[in-house]
């Protein structure tokens, strides 16, 4: 069982949580027309065999969207953070 | 090969079983094959098989980084069915229920394909019509299943709890017929003895790290054991597929997650058949040693550790006692996972790649065991005939960028919700 | 007293003879004590054969005293209480236990699958694989034999009548094991200052001190324990958990253990679970785990009165049993000898000890010289004899170069010691590789790498309790901090044992596998056939894969791989254990969350105000609801088209609680929203509501509903019922991660706010009455205008919008005061006649009006496809506004949202029919489209259905076919607008 140190609410289990998926991608601008730009954000994935970056929503605590890194082998996590405070 | 009978079982008996030959030969790699495929599992095996068989292909490598069979092949919860809705994946595991039919003898291998039925329950009167649906696309493609109701069910499988005070109470299900269970190593080492006898080097503890290219083709790997020059190379590799995309320079839609299975304490017959619920995912199966094979969802989260946790668990079994309460007392003796590649609409992907010479099998979800067959089959046509198999032909790796997915669940882009 | 019936009890132990037991085994009543185990006292009444193998049903007695028992299985208990699989070994007897060998038919004296035996030789490794595959088709023929054969104990279908819960526990330190070195480690821990939690599986804290002869710090084992055991249970940081097995060892040093809170009692206490699942949590983990003899690999070495040297001193130490009148020690090693001298402590002289070793030290052939024992040194056992019971060996010289020559031995017991296996499977399961050490013979835990845990004692190899006592003192102040480094495993000074011999003396079955009947054979021939990964020759011969996960057997199958290979044995790999490291109650694991609990139940704030009105309730996903409230007489089909009716001529009211409801706020709130429906929201005034979609990112419909803007920066959303999380989730990951420059914020208020919809034409008469005072005309409240405001103290939101087409309102109050909204709008429905619907004449109502519902929003359906197209702005960019255009979603051919009339119109249609071409060709393939939705339309006085057709909007007024039942069921249908009522809308605007 993973156990994420949430910067709100501390270290809480990952069943109060939610998987976000991959945190590596960025969300192309809403004006941004080309559809392989989209189809690259939607579908592809880099799934590495080692650190991934990711987001998990903190469901059944702030409601907060966290980032992660994780080891996706180990399972060990490096870094917590609230994901507001991690964008450009 | 000595071909495997009862009369050679006896006379290999009397001599103490001294005289059985090794089921394939462990060579060393030859520095070029015609095809080399990635991956010793299952599909890698079915698909060196069916070159060799159907194709007449047969200076072909397996390599495989481990042991053969040792990733999802033995990993799985062994259901074989054929009962998918979306026009690409109806047609292609029924063309894998067939072969399926008659693997032990094409074989010569006994893979112990139990056809002892499957259910699928239903929980609302939304899913049961969603059921109908289901059931009438297969029998309007020539494939049996039934849509029974609750109180059938009850006569055919005892035990459950049936009441309609239940939390999700069994309306009815989707009953096939012709699905079931196999051994599931016995399909790895079936094939590999299959493809072993036409000529096919197996290659174990090879492990690929890289690709030799010319002009953009693929030409060959490296591997742990040296470079191998190849004219194709297929991959077949679950649970590593955008790992060894990765070293081609493709990114694929795919993500990696752990699929857990669990194993009871080896009981006298005890469940007879096959379901699959549809309320909470559990599905269970009583294995022919006894123990009861179970699983449900995956745990949510991408990871390439072939372990589970406890959380995931606790839910598939709270699920498996509310549908069966008598599994309360008895004990699971293992549990376990295997990682599972999956793509962004559940549905797997079988296709020339964008490069030369390089071509992709992967994506399988909760899939790939049943497929097994039928993907080695459709991946020997595409990788022989640079043209995709009929049965496969739906899945390409551009149906995502062209809005042709196959999407069984109607989840969309999200792989855990597969 | 009938403790005279129990013939191989004899003095001392731990049982306690002033509390004697009743039992039955296989039907006979027999007595024990407190404090045995069931094992115990079956030998204790000279009872040794207690079950049949798996594969050749030969006879099987106890041959371990602890967990690690392949042989004793046995089914405890009767009808719902009924039990298989259980190990008589570490099942604590109580008063009126039942048991029964399993396995066996008629009897297990006289087991008729005993025949299996005979025909063992076609029955090795991998047979299966090579025959019962003529004709085709048969398997499941010669399968119901072989699972009839094989399996072990007996299940039941009764439900359990015992209950189970989860607990969660936290400790500085956690010490798995009570032997020497976690006692001593749990002392060191609390004794600095730390919370511990001592783990033990055994009813008894101790581990081997309970049985084993030996000294630490000058005092006596026993001693040692007793006093070491009084001070921590005088010490307030250390916790107990006795009857608890750590069987899982996760990520973050989570400990799954489970406590066996009633299974030592015959009628459990209903209102404490049987069984307790804990999760500790734990900072560091101390595995005390200690280690499991290892046996020897001989003919016959399955026979009843053969076990573990270990086993027997426990049986004699702790439990006061003599295993047997004449017994024979094998061993290749010191322990054997310790254990030899602890029997003769008791007035217990062995009548021989064979010694693989060769030479033998001079100390042991003192010893035996002293004690009058028989000594063959340098001698194997090559096959046992027997029929039920062992009566007699067969041993041999070893490696004197001359013609073997048989010396048979006459004994009742063979007690056996060929090494030590260090319990490392809770540290497999961390994914850490035990390492081979040719100097111990065996393997040793791989190293710990974050420093997280540590082995101790046994575990870590050392072989007395003193050593393991100091181990765990040593590893309990390196994991405080208090020690730098980590203590040292085991290494021996002595040469190593010599390993069991690489070739068979024997033609007899020499067994590697007591549980799944597997021999050295087996092994030979896996290799022979190309099997060479322990992984690999697991799976082929099922050596290990039982219930005991192969506790004594994995460690001489990785040997005999090693010698039949030729290979190194640290080259020859591992398996890797899997949790749980002794069988789980799948009941533990479920918990509470079952059945009722399986899923929260939740009920809308006027649920009880459905109960008092005589509604049916149907589940939607977690929701109850209320499906209809049934009249005399009335099933749901009646009801639903009296209630929808109702609603057409008159006036209804229906719960629509359950939807999502999102309140947002900010002022940048209308931006939001514009970017995440497909329609324009920057010109919606305060006080309206619109209709929006969402579409995903890949340009299919997410979800719809309304937003009602309640003020200048604040507006009310409403989601689909089932949507309602995943929208939530999915606009604040929106706002949090993708646009965190919007000023806007999100509040679930879905369980706040509780709401009916009032419609039919008399809807705006009832609202009148209902709140007399609040002006409700079309100039107050136009269709899709919002009225908030405080009634008597009863906070009110009313927007004008429908579902049904009819006029309607949808009526809103803080959940709290569900109860006195109800009463309001009940009491002012009166004089119109108000009646109450539910959510299947909703469905009836919703379909004549073709609005799309969950079997439309599919998740595979795109805004055009669902008739919305003209929804979608072309000025704005929106979620899922680019990929929506792909060249799948655009097709021409693609299915669209169509009405369908069956041609003869009191044929009823069935949702999940699909749809071909009327052209009358047999229908087969997929069709051009299915039916989704289907009622019989009170309106309309005739069946319709909404469909998914291809071309749909194309072919109306064209006849297709529904077909059903696999072809069998052909109704011709009219394709029509999915708009069967009201298409212009005028009642929605009256």
């Amino acid at each position: 069982m993973l156990r994420i140190d949430c910067p709100f609410c501390g270290l809480r289990d990952e069943t109060e949580f939610t998987y976000g998926g991959d945190a590596s991608r960025t969300r192309p601008p809403l004006d941004e027309t080309r559809a392989e730009v989209w189809n690259d954000y939607v579908y592809q994935r880099p799934n590495p065999k080692g650190l991934h970056s990711e987001y998990w929503f903190h469901q059944h605590g702030c409601r907060s969207w966290l980032k992660i890194t994780r080891d996706m082998v180990s399972h060990e996590i490096t870094a917590v953070a609230y994901a507001k405070d991690t964008g450009e | 090969m000595a071909r495997f009978s009862a009369f050679e079982l006896f006379k290999k008996g009397l001599t103490g079983h001294k005289n059985w030959p090794a089921q394939w030969r462990d060579p060393e790699p030859k520095p070029a094959y015609d095809v080399v495929i990635i991956g010793g599992g299952g599909h890698g095996l079915a698909t060196a098989y069916y070159l060799a068989k159907n194709h007449g292909i047969t200076n072909v490598a397996v390599l495989e980084k481990g042991w053969l069979g040792g990733g999802n092949t033995g990993r799985n919860t062994t259901i074989v069915r054929s009962n998918y809705m979306i026009e690409g994946n109806t047609e292609f595991y029924e063309h894998s229920l067939k072969l399926w039919e008659g693997l032990s003898q094409e074989l010569n291998y006994n893979v112990m394909f139990s056809q002892r039925g499957q259910y699928n329950t239903f929980h609302t009167p939304a899913q049961r019509d969603t059921a109908r649906r289901r059931v009438n696309t297969l029998n309007l493609n020539g494939i049996e299943a039934e849509l029974i109701d609750a109180k059938r069910m009850a006569a055919e499988v005892p035990g459950l709890d049936y009441s309609e005070s239940a939390r999700f109470p069994i309306l009815g299900a989707i009953h096939q017929k012709r699905a079931g269970t196999a051994r599931h190593d016995a399909v790895a080492w079936g094939y590999a003895r299959g493809a072993d006898g036409y000529g096919v080097d197996i290659i174990q503890n090879c492990e690929v790290t890289g690709f030799i290219r010319e002009k953009g083709a693929i030409t060959g790997v490296r591997t742990t054991r040296g470079e191998i020059g190849a004219g194709k190379v297929g991959m077949a590799v679950a649970g590593n597929s955008s790992h060894v995309a990765a070293m081609a320079g493709l990114t694929l839609p795919i993500e990696t997650h752990v699929l857990q299975a669990f194993v009871s304490e080896p009981l006298k017959p005890i469940f007879d058949t096959v379901i699959s619920f549809g309320a909470a995912h559990f599905y269970i199966s009583q294995s022919d040693k006894g123990g009861l094979v179970m699983g449900g969802d995956i745990d949510g989260y991408n990871s390439y550790a072939q372990k589970g946790g406890l959380p995931t668990m606790e839910h598939v079994f709270a699920a498996g006692v509310s549908f069966l309460p008598y599994l309360s007392r008895l004990k699971i003796l293992r549990q376990w996972g295997g990682v599972m590649d999956m793509t962004m609409d559940g549905s797997p992907i079988i296709c020339k790649s964008p490069i030369d010479g390089f071509y992709i099998n992967g994506g399988w979800c909760y899939g790939g065991f049943k497929a097994t067959p039928a993907s080695g089959w459709c991946f020997a046509h595409t990788i022989a005939t640079d043209t995709p198999h009929e049965a496969s032909a739906k899945f390409t790796l551009d149906r995502f960028s062209r809005g042709l997915v196959i999407d069984e669940r109607g989840a969309g882009p999200t792989p855990n919700a597969h | 007293m009938s403790t005279d019936r129990q013939k191989l009890r004899i003095g001392g132990g731990l049982v306690d003879r002033g509390k004697p037991v009743t039992f039955r085994f296989d039907g006979r009543v027999l007595k024990g004590f407190a404090g045995d185990t069931l094992a115990s006292a079956l030998l204790a009444n000279g009872r040794h054969l207690v079950g049949r193998s798996f594969k050749y049903h030969r006879p099987r007695g106890i041959f371990a005293a602890g967990v690690e028992e392949p042989n004793a299985l046995v089914e405890l208990g009767a009808e719902d209480r009924l039990t298989p699989n259980v190990q008589a070994t570490a099942q604590e007897l109580y008063e009126g236990l039942q048991a029964k060998s399993q396995n066996r038919w008629p009897s297990l004296r006289f087991d008729l699958m005993a025949v299996n035996n005979l025909f063992s030789r076609f029955l090795t490794a991998g047979f299966y694989y090579k025959t019962f595959m003529w004709p085709a088709g048969a398997w499941e023929f010669y399968e119901k034999f072989i699972r009839r054969a094989a399996g072990m104990g007996k299940g039941t279908h009764l439900p359990d009548p015992d209950t189970y819960e989860h607990v969660h526990d936290h400790a500085d330190i956690a010490v798995v094991g009570s032997g020497p070195a976690g006692l001593s480690a749990a002392l060191t821990a609390a004794e600095a200052g730390k919370d511990v939690l001592l783990i033990e599986q055994d009813f008894e804290l101790g581990g081997t001190l309970l049985y084993e002869a030996g000294e630490i710090a000058g005092q006596a084992n026993a001693d040692w324990r007793r006093q070491t055991i009084a001070r921590i249970n005088g010490e307030p940081k250390i916790r107990v958990l006795t009857r608890t097995t750590a069987f899982g060892y996760y990520e973050n040093n989570i400990l799954g253990c489970v406590e066996r809170v009633q299974d030592h009692v015959l009628t459990p206490d209903p209102h404490v679970p049987r069984q307790r699942l804990r999760h500790v949590r734990a900072e560091k983990v101390i595995l005390a785990t200690g280690a499991f003899e290892r046996p020897f690999v001989f003919g016959n070495n399955d026979l009843p009165g053969i076990l573990l040297s270990s086993a027997a001193e426990a049986y004699v130490n702790r439990y006061a049993v003599l295993p047997g009148e004449k017994m024979v020690l094998y061993t290749n090693q010191e322990s054997g000898y310790r254990v030899a001298a602890s029997l003769l402590e008791r007035g217990i002289r062995l009548a021989a000890i064979i010694d693989a070793r060769s030479p033998v030290p001079t100390r042991h052939h003192h010893f035996a010289r002293e004690a009058g024992i028989p000594l063959y040194p340098a001698h194997e056992v090559a096959e046992a004899k027997g029929g039920l019971h062992l009566k007699g060996l067969v041993i041999r010289k070893i490696g004197d170069g001359l013609e073997p020559r048989d010396i048979r031995l006459d004994c009742d017991t063979l007690i056996q010691s060929a090494g030590w296996a260090p319990v490392l499977h809770l540290q497999s399961q961390r994914g850490i590789k035990p390492v081979y050490h040719a100097a111990l013979d065996s393997y040793l835990p791989g190293k710990c790498a974050d420093g997280q845990h540590a082995c101790a004692g046994a575990a870590a190899g050392y072989p007395t309790s003193e050593d393991a006592a100091v181990h765990g003192h040593k590893v309990a102040r390196y994991l405080i901090g208090a020690a730098k480094t980590a203590p040292r495993l085991y290494a021996p000074k002595d040469a190593p044992p010599p390993s069991p011999a690489p070739v068979p003396l024997t033609r007899a079955k020499c067994f590697v596998d007591l549980q799944h009947d597997v021999t050295r054979s087996d092994i030979e021939q896996g290799v022979r056939e190309g099997f060479r990964s322990p992984e690999h020759i697991k799976r082929y011969t099922t050596q290990g894969m039982a219930a005991d996960q192969g506790k004594t057997g994995n460690i001489n199958t990785l040997k005999i791989l090693s010698q039949v290979q030729d290979k190194e044995q640290s080259g020859v790999g591992t398996t890797t254990f899997r949790p749980p490291y002794t069988p789980l109650t799948i009941g533990a694991v479920a918990g509470r969350s079952i059945a009722g609990e399986l899923r929260p139940t939740r009920l809308s704030p006027f649920h009880d105000c459905h109960v008092r009105a005589g509604a049916e309730f149907i589940t939607a996903g977690d929701w109850l609801r209320p499906w209809y409230y049934p009249g005399p007489g009335e099933d749901v089909t009646a009801a639903y088209i009296r209630e929808a009716g109702e609603v057409r001529s008159g006036v209804g009211m229906v719960d629509v609680s359950t939807l999502g409801k999102i309140d947002i706020q900010g002022p940048d709130a209308a931006e939001f929203l514009n970017r995440v429906y497909v329609n324009g929201w920057k010109t919606l005034p305060v006080g309206k509501a619109r209709y929006g979609l969402m579409l995903r990112d890949d340009g299919m419909v997410m979800d719809d509903g309304t937003t009602w803007r309640l003020g200048e920066h604040h507006y009310f959303m409403t989601t689909t019922t089932t949507g309602a999380g995943a929208v939530m989730r999915h606009l604040e990951y929106l706002l949090q991660i993708d646009w965190p420059e919007l000023k806007v914020h999100l509040t679930s208020v879905s369980d706040e706010w509780g709401g009916v919809a009032i419609a039919g034409p008399r809807s705006r008469a009832v609202l009148g009455s209902s709140f007399p005072g609040v002006d409700v005309s079309t100039e107050a409240i136009p269709h899709m205008g919002v009225l908030e405001f405080d009634h008597e103290g009863l906070p009110v939101r009313i927007c004008r919008l429908s579902f049904s087409g009819e006029l309607a309102f949808e009526v809103y109050t803080r959940a709290g005061f569900a109860g006195n909204l109800w009463d309001l709008l009940t009491e002012g429905g009166k004089p119109h006649d108000l009646r109450l619907y539910g959510s299947e004449a909703l469905g009836a109502l919703r379909i004549e009006k073709g609005h799309v519902a969950g079997p439309e929003l599919d998740g595979r359906t795109t805004a055009d496809d669902l008739g919305l197209g003209g929804m979608q702005s072309t000025k704005k960019a929106y979620v899922g506004s680019v990929l929506k255009n792909r060249e799948g979603l655009i097709r021409n051919d693609r299915r669209q949202l169509a009405g369908l009339k069956p041609v003869e119109g009191d044929t009823p249609l069935k949702a999940g029919m699909l749809l071909f071409e009327g052209d009358g060709i047999t229908p087969k393939g997929h069709g051009i489209g299915h039916v989704t939705s289907v009622t019989y339309s009170p309106e309309l006085k005739r069946h319709i259905a909404l469909a998914l057709l291809a071309e749909g909007r194309e072919r109306v007024g064209t006849l297709i076919r529904a077909v059903d039942n696999g072809g069998a069921t052909v109704i011709d249908v009219k394709v029509c607008s999915p708009h069967f009522i009201d298409p212009e809308g005028e009642r929605l605007h009256a």
